[in-house]
């Protein structure tokens, strides 16, 4: 019988683990400070970035980067723009 | 300029984006990055970045027009004319120490509320939208401000964002003396 798969999202990215693994992975998040979500049911876990890691980040105002898609699934990031002002707008259709 | 719908879908976006036929890169981020990465808490947000990619003017609150004035109380020509100003570089900048007065950090419990988020994001695009829905509601629980997830949730979760049920948080929130917009006081 296959070992059952365990899903750690590590700040926004997927791996599938033994829940050994998982469980292992969840402790040294939780050891390092790092906001972590459970959802055993489901055998998932979400393993954040720290109020203290993100609050450094944006007092030192550099911008932080992101890549993200546009309706193509083009990639963008704001580092491409180094050079140019940017006016950075979230909205949502909600 | 570069526009970001933090959304459900790019489907959810496609309309807005289609009807706007813009110029500039105009991106869709369905696991709320950017708002974990600048700490947005609603829509819209605007940040001011300069050439060399340093936040001059943080999170903010701005609209494109008067449209929804009378609901918003915030005006569009204000924000719009110091933009003007600022790009053609007739503004002086503000000090970084002013820049840093103005920002709002997370918490750990915004930070909390996004990795709950995140969960419930992940079980949502897997189907498993039953399990998501309760970690929804959960991540609100935790930042009660952050509607980027109590209300940007809600069309994940079957309910409208701008019925009944959007009308009662709001209600209550602004009741208890809370800002639904937090723009800058400058």
């Amino acid at each position: 019988m296959a070992e059952p798969i365990f899903t750690v999202i590590d700040d926004g990215t997927p791996i599938d683990v033994a829940p050994r693994d998982g469980a292992e992975r969840v402790r040294r998040a939780q050891e390092g400070g790092r906001p972590v979500a459970l959802d055993e049911a489901e055998r998932v876990a979400y393993l954040g970035v720290s109020a203290g890691e993100r609050g450094r980040r944006l007092a030192s105002l550099e911008a932080p980067d992101f890549t993200l898609p546009d309706l193509d699934g083009r990639l963008h990031s704001l580092s491409d723009h180094r050079g140019v002002k940017v006016f950075l707008v979230a909205y949502g259709s909600w | 300029m570069i526009s970001v719908a933090v959304d459900r879908s790019a489907d959810a976006a496609r309309p807005w984006i289609e009807a706007a036929h813009p110029t500039h890169p105009s991106l869709v981020d369905t696991r709320h990055r950017l708002a974990d990465l600048y700490n947005m808490v609603n829509v819209p947000t605007v940040v001011w970045i300069d050439e060399r990619g340093r936040i001059v003017r943080p999170n903010d609150v701005a609209f494109g027009t008067d449209t929804f004035r009378h609901i918003t109380g915030i005006e569009a020509a204000r924000h719009l004319g110091a933009l003007r100003a600022w790009v053609r570089g007739e503004m002086p900048e503000m000090p970084a120490e002013r820049v840093r007065a103005l920002q709002s950090l997370p918490t750990s419990a915004d930070q909390q509320a996004r990795a709950v988020f995140g969960l419930g994001q992940w079980l949502h695009e897997q189907g498993r939208a039953e399990a998501a829905a309760r970690h929804f509601v959960t991540a609100g629980e935790l930042a009660p401000h952050d509607f980027m997830i109590r209300r940007g949730t809600m069309p994940m979760r079957g309910i409208d964002s701008m019925g009944p049920q959007f009308r009662s948080m709001l209600q209550e929130w602004t009741a208890a003396g809370n800002p639904y917009y937090r723009p800058l006081p400058e």
